[in-house]
């Protein structure tokens, strides 16, 4: 790893500056993926900033009205700990107990799982299921993009030079509505996801009224499947309508062969992991009645 | 290289400054810098827990931390677990159980299994096993650390309700 | 079975170094800090198989805070034939040293080429990384049965039979008459991946070359006189100016043996004055060090309607890695170890491939060939409608049996580890629901004698000092203290043991082979008998009497009667300190056998596989501290689960690993296991005074097997490769 310098800006205009003046400068917050990264020599810096000083990207704020809003840098450990995240957002609960193990969730945040932009990310799938908006701060001001839109290919994303994300917003959820995120690891924990699958449905008097599913590790970015979410509209939540939603998204997707498995594999994994997850969603919809 | 940073910092309940290069982890920092060897490195990348250390109110992977992160804040390693020559009940579990071979992953463990049982006072085997998945051991199985950590629980919370 | 009682043989103190391990006191390779002490890297290849054109070191030399580079060329030449003894195996020094540091070529991807030592590991890595290579990439092979084939790539020029180091053949009665009296016949292929041993403390070595000559070198090993011999063959010094002191290890099941960084940090040491730290990353333990051959078997036995066992063939190709050394040896003599088999070929051989030296992993070759034998005794069993415990214990090895290879076995424990998991608790339980299914495997290993020494030394407060030289894995420093307490009538705790160096203890052989507890125990046995003359005969000076008794700890005649303590607070004078020496080189090994049930549940439609319950047998002969015993049981059991179901090199085309991080190699965790059952079985080992075998690696030759096994009864398919990952249950 090549020597950097640290910088802690205390706030948001001063973080953007930073930024701006160091073109080589890598943000950290939790660093559970960057500092690997600087030790494998994959990327590098010369400068480190860390971002968790700033007050904005550090809170965790609910309203009925609004929805949440997570700081960028809010590690995994405050977000399973929060009693109104707990209530309102099970399946983010469970994502945020499942990135890493135990240690790294004291570090790691959902910020940060996002500006990684991994294929991978079990964050983003459900993020994208919830509807989440990303809050970003640069030179020009502050701009919001969709999480489905934000990757834009492996480690990549919309994040202009000078940028930094300062918060992921997600709406409130609406009644009879549930969400889920499962994901396949051989191992039962610590693992990266052969196949993530996001999903959230609502249910107006028993018929679907809104769907959305998204997928990780089946594509070049996390996954955004409209076209399987829309299929169940209308649709009674039946075993055949959720089985066709799984294989629309199934066909969406584009699995490549590694080490962590292969395409075919994956491609029979992505109609069973999305299907169990919009089971789960179901009947977290369900259970609100 | 780059300038070095004074950090002010609080270890094991003590003031403990010192000078570190800011790419240098908080590992290296507790054990090159300030001697502290108990706290051990496995892997380099957060995967098997032996460098794991509390940090305020939660416990890491020192190896994922920089040193110039930790000003500021308390640490405690698996030199401050035990009040002076007295055992914490989590060590002298481990110790009647048989809970380690060869040792190494021992003091990660250690750290991580207090942490498990200020959250939980009486965790079920599945609990225990979940928290300690971020901590590797290569030796026992696990079963007798498993154990260790439940029969620390009764030691020191009394028997489950 | 053991009848015999003891004080303090089968309890279970607390481990002599437990409080140093337990608070971050005791002190591994990586902790050691020495005064004016440097650190290194290693620069290893990237290609698979290449020749090396040219190393350039200038711009690392140059580097702000280098102190010294260096390459294979700073080390002296090997002479062709010259072999360095390790203790369980042998090796050329010219592969070692080739191994140490490429020279020519460069024959897997982590093969280390340069090295660097610096103010800082930081630097160090900086200026290695400055180092120029250029290489010539020539194809690479990777696999044993692509390596045998017409046309491979070949590694070395001067192997006499391509790629194929060795060829091993063992044959008994007559083949084709025993098939012939079979009336089922079974044959199948299974290939094992290559696997790590996966010890979490990476390898380290810090070495200090004196300017009088002297080299020390403290390193994380599990024998430090052989990382002291091999030093100094790969270094062409005498073994006499070498000292090695054993840092506390982190683990090694076979994997620290062999040496790696030691002689390079002893020459950057020579090179720049000071002492030399080298540790390893992970990665570098993973692409740098010698894993376990993955393999090639087949397998075919046919038995009669009786159910014995007319005739057994096997043919066994293991991957040695970039040198000759695969463990095709031993794989070949266990294959069939378990039974009594009056027919038998076995053809073993050991080929070479551009993946790292492979180098022992507990049970070294057996995991891989009693996979084959205990997946098709099962399929044999299920075709005779026998119970495959009852199908094993009709064929099973006895006293007196023959193995193919030659030796008749002494007392041997198979029927009893048999009857004890046909009687277990598990193997009776029902399983609990669909898409789940239960595993039975046995397994054999030889166990290790080996050289050990030991030195105790009796104090005036009656406690004895005892000096020894087996690093310490897994609680042996224990383990042996309760055989000498046991003879001199102590506590365990009376016992203080020290593990020192190797210019302070008699020649003693490595931690490996499931011979501490069993050669360095004979050792520490034979010297507290000599204790107990020499104390005797004290005892008898204060007494004038000719005659002495000793039992329990109280020697007495004729009515008067010294504790142990009594006698030892008068040893000043009565002609000074007792202090004794014992030296073995034990021939009275005694083989282990170990079973395993196991219960797992498959997700049909992931192929992911729970373990459900985990009952582990073996024979341990006299398990001298149960609870250590158990743990290795639970260990080798757990490595072997992980071995079966997730573990495996994964390597790109072009040879390079690309899961060589903790993350994506997948070890099991504490939620992947339940809790580990185990049975210790004790047939006393008549070679060892309190019946002592070993434990360490019998534990580990079932899982494979019984794995299969179990996915055979949960899913309906027999697999025929490892690791039977949820991909490979699906057949995706």
């Amino acid at each position: 790893m090549k020597a950097f310098d640290y910088a802690a800006p205390a706030s948001l205009p001063e973080a953007v500056g930073l930024l701006a003046s160091q073109p080589s400068a890598r943000l950290l917050a939790g660093g559970t993926d960057l500092l690997v990264q600087l030790r494998s020599g994959r990327k590098d810096a010369d400068v480190v900033i860390d971002v968790k000083k700033i007050p904005e990207l550090n809170e965790i704020s609910f309203n009925p009205a609004d929805g949440l809003t997570i700081g960028a840098a809010v590690p995994c450990y405050r977000l399973t700990a929060d009693a109104a995240i707990q209530s309102h957002y099970p399946a983010l609960v469970e994502v945020a107990s499942w990135i890493g193990g135990t240690q790294i969730q004291g570090r790691a945040s959902l910020g940060g799982n996002l500006c990684n932009s991994a294929p991978s990310a079990d964050s983003i799938p459900l993020l994208i299921a919830l509807g989440a908006t990303a809050l970003i701060a640069g030179p020009a001001g502050r701009r919001s993009v969709p999480v489905d839109e934000f990757c834009t290919a492996p480690g990549r994303n919309q994040l202009a030079p000078g940028e930094l994300l300062v918060s992921i917003q997600i709406p409130a959820p609406a009644p009879f509505s549930g969400a889920a995120y499962l994901r396949f690891i051989p191992r039962n924990e610590m693992d990266i996801a052969v196949v993530g699958a996001g999903a959230s449905v609502t249910l107006s008097n028993g018929v679907i009224s809104a769907a959305r599913v998204a997928l990780s590790s089946v594509a070049p970015t996390p996954l955004f499947v409209p076209a399987a979410g829309e299929s169940l509209l209308n649709q009674m939540p039946t075993a055949e309508a959720l089985e066709a939603a799984a294989k629309i998204a199934q066909e969406a997707a584009s699995p490549i062969s590694d080490m962590r498995g292969t395409a075919a594999y994956r491609r029979h994994l992505c109609a069973v992991m999305v299907r169990r997850a919009l089971e789960l969603a179901v009947a977290r919809a369900q259970e609100i009645n | 290289m780059s300038v070095k940073v004074q950090v002010q910092t609080t270890i094991n309940n003590e003031p403990v400054e010192f000078l570190c290069e800011p790419r240098q982890s908080l590992l290296e920092c507790l054990r090159d810098i300030v001697g502290l060897t108990g706290t051990k490195e496995g892997c380099g990348d957060g995967n098997c827990g032996s460098c794991t250390v509390k940090l305020g109110d939660r416990i890491v992977t020192s190896c994922l931390v920089l040193g110039v992160e930790a000003a500021g804040e308390s640490i405690t390693t698996v030199e401050g677990l035990a009040h002076g020559s007295t055992l914490h009940p989590l060590q002298k579990a481990f110790l009647d159980h048989a809970a380690l071979q060869c040792g190494i992953c021992t003091p990660g463990f250690l750290i991580a299994a207090d942490a498990l049982l200020q959250k939980h006072p009486h965790p079920t085997e599945e609990q225990t096993r979940f928290w300690l998945s971020n901590n590797l051991c290569r030796c026992t199985g696990y079963d007798k650390i498993v154990r260790a950590v439940q029969a620390a629980a009764i030691e020191i919370n009394g028997a489950a309700q | 079975m053991s009848t015999t009682t003891y004080n303090v043989i089968g309890t279970r103190p607390v481990r002599h170094d437990g409080a140093d391990k337990v608070t971050g006191r005791a002190l591994y390779g990586a902790d050691l800090q020495l005064a004016r002490m440097i650190h290194g890297a290693v620069l290893r290849s990237p290609h698979a198989h290449a020749r090396i054109l040219r190393i350039d070191t200038s711009k690392a030399e140059a580097f702000p805070g280098v102190f010294a580079v260096v390459t294979a060329a700073d080390f002296p030449e090997a002479p062709a034939d010259k072999i360095v003894d390790f203790g369980e195996g042998d090796t050329m020094l010219s592969s070692l040293r080739g191994n140490i540091l490429a020279s020519g070529k460069v024959l897997y991807s982590g093969h280390a080429v340069a090295a660097v030592a610096a103010v800082n590991a930081h630097v160090a890595a900086e200026a290695a990384a400055l180092i120029e290579v250029d290489y010539e990439p020539l194809p690479c092979v990777l696999t044993a049965p692509e390596a045998m084939a017409p046309g491979a790539p070949i590694l070395h020029d001067d192997l006499p039979n391509g790629n194929v180091a060795e060829l091993i053949r063992y044959e008994m009665g007559d083949l084709d008459a025993g098939f012939a009296e079979a009336t089922v016949i079974v044959e199948r292929e299974l290939d094992t991946a290559t696997v790590h041993q996966g010890y979490i403390e990476p390898q380290n070595a810090t070495a200090f070359w004196s300017s009088d000559g002297r080299i020390h070198i403290w390193c994380s090993t599990q024998g430090s006189f052989v990382a002291r011999d091999a030093s100094a063959a790969v270094l062409d010094v005498p073994v006499s100016q070498v000292k090695v002191t054993p840092m506390e290890i982190g683990g090694g099941f076979g994997g620290k043996i062999n040496v790696y960084l030691e002689p390079v940090a002893a020459m950057l040491s020579k090179k720049a004055g000071r002492p030399v730290k080298l540790v390893m990353s992970r990665r570098d333990v993973f692409t740098g060090t010698g894993p376990t051959p993955g393999s090639r078997v087949r397998v075919k036995i046919g038995v009669n309607d009786a159910g014995k066992i007319t005739a057994a063939q096997a043919w066994l190709a293991y991957e040695a890695g970039a040198y000759p050394g695969a463990m095709v040896g031993p794989g070949a003599m266990t294959v069939f170890a378990c039974y009594d088999i009056p027919n038998v070929l076995i053809e073993g051989f050991d080929v070479v491939v551009n993946k790292p030296s492979t180098a022992a992993y507990r049970a070294p070759g057996a995991p891989n060939s009693a996979l084959a034998t205990e997946t098709v005794l099962d399929e044999i069993a299920e075709k005779l409608g026998l119970d495959p415990l009852e199908l094993r214990l009709r064929n099973a090895a006895q006293e007196g049996t023959r193995r193919a290879d030659g030796p008749r076995y002494k007392r041997i424990g198979c029927i009893e580890v048999l009857e004890a998991m046909k009687a277990s608790p598990h193997y009776n339980a029902p399983l609990p629901g669909p898409n789940c299914g239960r595993g039975v495997a046995i397994g054999f290993w030889f166990n290790a004698g080996l050289p050990s020494s030991a030195t105790l030394s009796v104090n005036a407060d009656g406690t004895v000092n005892l000096i020894e030289g087996s690093t310490d894995i897994g609680g042996s420093r224990t383990s042996l203290s309760m055989q000498a307490a046991e003879v001199l009538g102590l506590r365990a705790e009376d016992i203080h043991p020290t593990i020192v160096d190797t210019d302070s203890v008699g020649y003693t052989g490595v931690t490996g082979g499931s011979r501490t507890t069993f050669s360095t125990g004979l050792a520490v046995h034979d010297a507290a008998q000599i204790v107990v003359e020499q104390m005797k005969a004290r005892a008898a000076r204060l007494w004038a009497v000719d005659e002495v008794a000793f039992s329990n700890g109280v020697f007495s005649a004729n009515g008067q009667s010294f504790t142990f303590a009594e006698l030892a607070a008068q040893l000043g004078a009565t002609g000074g300190p007792v202090s004794c020496s014992a030296t073995v080189n034990p021939k009275g090994v005694g083989g282990s056998i170990a079973g395993l049930i196991i219960d797992v549940k498959v997700d049909p439609e992931t192929g992911k596989t729970d373990v459900l319950r985990v009952t582990s047998v073996q024979d341990a002969g006299k398990a001298i501290h149960p609870a250590y015993v158990e743990g290795q049981m639970q260990g080798g059991t757990a490595q072997g689960i992980g071995w079966a179901l997730n573990e495996e090199y994964f390597m790109d085309t072009a040879g390079d690993m690309r899961n060589g991080s903790y993350l994506d190699y997948r070890m099991p965790t504490a939620l992947d296991l339940p809790m580990i059952e185990t049975i210790i079985v004790e047939v006393p080992n008549p070679g060892h005074p309190f019946g002592v075998r070993g434990v360490g690696e019998a534990n580990i030759v079932p899982p494979l097997a019984a794995v299969a096994n179990a996915l055979y009864r949960a899913t309906g398919k027999r697999l025929n490769r490892v690791p039977m990952n949820p991909a490979t249950i699906l057949g995706l």
